[in-house]
């Protein structure tokens, strides 16, 4: 069963784990979806996409950034019946750039980033705002793991 | 243009000659005969003079021949010109820079003197009159002179040149003064800008030995596109180089596509993050840490603490003409001067740089107790205050040759610094002692219990632990260090880290007509960020207002990337509060781990529910349970947790109450304002919405059930 005491202004409860089985009474406020000074998510309200979101993991910042933005754009937009298929030509030239930097963006997850960028954002779009995915989070570049991965784990 | 006009000017008496016979012409024909004059021209030519035939034809001729000379002239002008244009590409050529040369170089007479090699690129040829040749010329045979550093600069382009273009550096406000007055090209101004470093062929090189040179520019984009000068205007200045800054900077480019942000630091290091400096560097198995700066995580990935190897950023040189932007790092200046009113710094070179948005995230220095600053150098030397790069290597360094090092602070930053000497201690011998004024460690943190508490942990790190000790005086006695305390007790030791907190850096309020914030120091901001209309504060800096908690001023990594996000965005026009609550977290030794959130002071009423903690408890387990190596992952960016040195976890049986886990709330005025995490990982969203709604809760058992304690 749960103790408590009281130590001057500090009280101390504990508990065991049949102690905390039921339920909680707690409540909390709902949640609006649309709260405009919240974090937001991979897609904004609006359908746009949230280049600052941290699971895109800085590739909208960095060097290659414009080319990432019309990659993603292109096939964010796309009405293909396989998405993306009309934006080879962007993903392309993200490609050519990516290459420029191998040590921003290592070569071998590359096929992976962009994959996963790709997941991501079919994720996010099925999902909505993930409220874990609205993190304070400065995804690592420079980390030798694929970053998108983690940014997606964390959802 | 110059062409047309030189052309038009000798045409023009003539086509004034020519429209007044024309007008004397009409009005003749209209006096002498009452018939229109329509009729006339039948008669006789409308330009000619009244008179015969015979003059018409003469006059047809002068026309022509005219024409014809003015068109002559202007073909041999352009042609000469040409020549010269060819002549002096070729010799710029020689030079490793590539200018883009505009029409201008057709200039006139004035131009003569630009043949000489010290004229830069072609604007300088048609606005820089003879005088400005006069300085360069003067002083070129000093300059010559000049100290090997300009060497490798100037080893390509012609020695005279390369021998003015420093002088020039160094005088521009000489050759940026006469604008000649018979021409109305580009402001004169513009050839300082130009003059600058044109030969460096390697301009990073330059820039440290030469001086920088002292004058206000427009920019010069569209003549000079590569420039090999520092920007004299940036769109975004972020001033500082750490965690917020790099954050904003993120957030810029994110938002504004091709936006053009220039850091200013005054470190010599590109943006890093300051968190592992005091926790896992430490344990880094790599010798070498020290230069390589990565660490491994917990599950074997390895990252450098730099936010971003140097290929991610552009030169600030390049900045200007960067296409698509970018973010480059200046180092090595500290901003000095701030102009609000015209929205300009000045840095401490004399370099101008202005700005149309602004982002102070200078944070602070360490602070230092009164008694070791007055007690001299001696002492000083053998004194650490922690915070950057350098003090890591310098620590790392002491606490290989000294046999005892005694840290004063009983806070984060002190805490983590004993226990990560502390487990080198059993290793090297080396005796780490912590002292501070409260009775354990995070005494301004965590409730009393657990302070206690925490403070055995410490102990059993390695660490000799002195609580309630106020350090009276430090003196310095055969090459040791007497501590005395207060209360009487001699603390003698090697080497002192002083870890008493940070001031916040406030050196541009003054110049910048900021206001202060008396209660926590720093800049005080709106709960936008926003100090005035194009600044805004972030990082430990900034005294900003919280819509929840009120006004604060938080020192954490966690709040300097999320102020650093959140100033970018407002930078490009989000205008959203401070709202997603930061956290921090902190691990001290393999038992004791915990992420906090919101106001965690320990003078504030407490309620904690703790469980029983099983092995399973600790923050290793914690990752290896995630597989992700990042305890904080869902929060932050990635943090490591300390490699454990034994596998068996010790639940402390010796204890009487083992708070292994569980759950601390602070309140304030019966509403959570603050939440602890003991132990238990990736539930900080259920705190933070906690901390959000803001409500009374009655039982706060029932709210702790929200976080299953009981679970991994």
């Amino acid at each position: 069963m749960s103790s408590a005491r009281q130590e001057g202004k500090d009280k101390i409860i504990f508990v065991t784990k049949e102690d905390h089985e039921a339920p909680s009474n707690a409540e909390l406020v709902e949640e609006d979806p649309n709260d405009p000074y919240e974090e937001q998510g991979l897609i904004l309200p609006s359908g746009e996409i949230n280049w600052n979101c941290p699971c895109l993991g800085g590739m909208a910042s960095g060097p290659c950034g414009t080319e990432f933005k019309d990659a993603f754009s292109c096939f964010h937009y796309s009405k293909e019946e396989i998405k993306g298929s009309d934006c080879m030509e962007q993903f392309t030239a993200m490609q050519q750039c990516l290459q420029l930097y191998p040590e921003l963006y290592p070569q071998e997850d590359e096929a992976a980033s962009k994959q996963s960028s790709k997941d991501s954002a079919a994720a996010e779009e099925d999902e909505g705002p993930s409220g874990l995915n609205s993190t304070p989070a400065l995804e690592q570049d420079s980390d030798t793991s694929n970053p998108n991965t983690d940014g997606s784990a964390g959802s | 243009m110059l062409k047309c006009r030189t052309v038009w000017r000798k045409l023009a008496p003539l086509a004034k000659c020519s429209s007044t016979l024309c007008r004397q012409n009409v009005r003749r024909t209209g006096l002498n005969n009452g018939r229109t004059p329509v009729c006339v021209p039948a008669a006789r030519m409308s330009t000619g003079p009244v008179g015969g035939g015979g003059d018409n034809l003469k006059y047809a001729l002068l026309v022509g021949a005219v024409s014809a000379g003015g068109l002559l002239y202007a073909v041999v002008t352009m042609k000469s010109d040409q020549r010269r244009y060819k002549e002096r590409m070729e010799e710029l050529s020689t030079r490793p820079q590539k200018t883009s040369i505009t029409e201008q170089t057709q200039s006139e007479p004035p131009a003569v003197p630009e043949d000489q090699p010290a004229a830069a690129p072609s604007i300088e040829e048609t606005s820089s009159p003879a005088e400005a040749e006069a300085p360069k010329e003067e002083t070129a045979p000093e300059v010559t002179d000049t100290p090997p550093a300009d060497e490798p600069v100037l080893e390509v382009s012609p020695e005279e040149a390369a021998a003015a273009v420093p002088v020039v550096e160094e005088e521009p406000l000489v050759s940026s003064e006469p604008p000649p007055s018979e021409l109305s090209e580009p402001p004169p101004v513009v050839e300082s800008v130009v003059l600058a470093e044109p030969a460096a062929a390697e301009p990073p090189a330059a820039e440290p030995p030469e001086p920088q040179p002292e004058v206000l520019v427009e920019s010069v984009v569209d003549s000079t596109p590569v420039s090999l000068k520092l920007p004299s205007h940036a769109p975004y200045l972020l001033i500082g180089g750490g965690t917020a800054s790099f954050a904003a900077a993120r957030s810029i480019r994110a938002r504004d596509p091709g936006a053009k942000v220039l850091i200013v630091t005054d470190e010599p290091d590109l943006p890093y993050m300051r968190p592992p400096l005091s926790k896992e560097l430490w344990f880094s198995d790599d010798p070498a840490v020290t230069e390589t700066l990565r660490f491994k995580q917990w599950n074997g990935k390895e990252r450098s603490i730099y936010f971003q190897p140097p290929s991610f950023y552009i030169r600030p040189e390049d900045l200007e003409g960067a296409e698509n932007g970018g973010v480059a790092v200046l180092n090595n200046r500290k901003v000095v001067y701030m102009d609000v009113r015209g929205n300009k710094v000045k840095l401490d070179d004399d370099t101008e740089i202005s700005y149309d948005k602004c982002l102070i995230a200078t944070g602070g220095i360490p602070r230092n107790l009164q008694v070791i600053e007055r007690a001299g150098e001696d002492v000083m030397k053998k004194t650490t205050l922690f915070r950057k790069i350098e003090d890591f290597k310098s620590l790392d360094k002491v606490s290989r040759n000294v046999k005892s090092v005694t840290i004063i602070g009983g806070g984060f930053l002190g805490s983590e610094l004993a226990c990560a000497l502390g487990r080198r201690s059993t290793e090297s011998g080396l005796e780490v002692i912590q002292m501070f004024p409260e009775k354990g460690n995070m005494g301004k943190v965590l409730p009393e219990y657990l302070s206690n508490w925490t403070t055995e942990k410490v102990k059993t790190e390695g660490v000799k632990v002195l609580t309630e000790a106020l350090v009276k005086s430090v003196n310095c006695k055969d090459d040791k260090l007497e501590i005395r305390l207060k209360d009487g007790r001699v603390v003698t030791t090697d080497h002192i880290v002083a870890a008493v907190g940070l001031e916040p850096n406030v050196d541009l309020a003054k110049s910048a007509g900021l206001e202060v914030d008396s209660d926590f120091g720093g800049y005080r901001v709106n709960a936008e960020l926003q100090a005035r209309s194009n600044i805004w504060v972030a990082g430990d800096a900034a005294c900003f207002y919280d819509i929840r908690l009120g006004r604060r001023r938080v020192e954490h990594h966690d709040h300097a990337v999320v102020s650093g996000r959140l100033a970018g965005e407002n930078m490009t026009g989000a205008s959203k509060p401070y709202w997603h609550q930061s956290m921090f977290w902190s691990d001290l030794g393999p038992d004791v781990g915990y992420e906090a959130i919101g106001i965690v002071d320990s003078s504030l009423p407490t309620v904690g529910v703790f469980a029983k903690a099983t092995a399973k408890d600790t923050p290793k387990a914690a990752t290896e349970k995630s597989g992700t190596g990042i305890r904080s992952e869902s929060e932050t960016e990635d943090t490591a947790v300390s490699p454990v040195a034994s596998d068996t976890p010790s639940p402390a049986a010796e204890h009487k109450d083992d708070f292994g886990k569980g759950v601390i709330f602070y309140l304030r005025d019966k509403v959570v304002v603050g939440i602890i995490l003991w132990n238990v990982f990736n539930r900080m969203p259920i705190a933070r919405k906690i901390i959000k709604d803001g409500e009374e809760h009655a039982d706060l058992n029932e709210v702790a059930k929200l976080f299953n304690i009981h679970e991994d």
